[in-house]
């Protein structure tokens, strides 16, 4: 057994792809529609594109909004990216409009911080300093 | 000023107040995250929101929402009675 696909839970596909990819550069993998207006979306690190995608997943059920919803106000990320250089890429967020709710902290082994998705997630990325 | 010292007595709740102190305006999972990885502390989720809400009630934090997140700040003016107290005591002229 293995990982294949992880997902995050998302309020608008078209703008989920839009921020995925145009935003943090991922690179769409597997686009095909599922019936009701959804589709089977994931996307990819450009650096490993045989890796686990992360699949865009519509949030329509109804105890997805209050979940979400209650781990964006406390701060709580849905997942986490690993970056080479959390002080970077928040640099580069941040220029792109991207909206941070933890700034760059170091954190025993690890630097995180944590962004808003525009989707309706918190997501942390994070370097490990070895 | 009994609320004041009860919430300054716990160790984990003024290691939140240093935190504090370092960076103002965190949210909840930044103060649980801090205090396990720089701290040690294994206090749940659940205990430190307790430390907060004990804080809070002393008036030495804050919390202020913005947009959908909230934000925990710090608030020393619940201090100043012990320095003017004890350690800047007025003056008979």
């Amino acid at each position: 057994m293995r990982i294949n696909i992880t997902s995050v839970l998302v309020d608008d596909q078209d703008k989920a792809e839009q921020f995925y990819t145009e935003v943090l550069g991922f690179v769409k993998k597997i686009d095909i529609p599922v019936g009701g207006g959804g589709r089977w979306l994931t996307v990819v690190s450009p650096e490993d594109p045989e890796g686990t995608e992360l699949l865009l997943e519509p949030d329509g059920h109804p105890a997805a909004g209050p979940f979400k919803e209650a781990l964006v106000a406390d701060g709580i990320p849905f997942t986490q990216f690993a970056v080479e250089d959390v002080h970077a890429e928040h640099e580069r967020l941040r220029g792109l409009g991207v909206r941070f709710t933890q700034e760059p902290t170091q954190m025993g082994p690890v630097t995180t911080a944590v962004f808003d998705d525009t989707c309706g997630n918190l997501i942390q990325i994070a370097q490990y300093d070895g | 000023m009994a609320d004041v010292f009860k919430a300054l007595a716990d160790p984990t709740r003024r290691v939140i107040l240093d935190e504090l102190t370092e960076r103002d305006g965190q949210t909840l999972f930044e103060i649980c995250a801090r205090l396990a990885n720089k701290h040690h502390l294994g206090s749940s989720r659940q205990a430190i929101s307790q430390h907060l809400d004990v804080l809070e009630a002393a008036g030495l934090v804050e919390t202020r929402r913005d947009g959908r997140y909230k934000f925990h700040y710090l608030h020393t003016e619940p201090l100043r009675p012990i320095v003017t107290r004890w350690l800047e005591p007025e003056r008979d002229p």
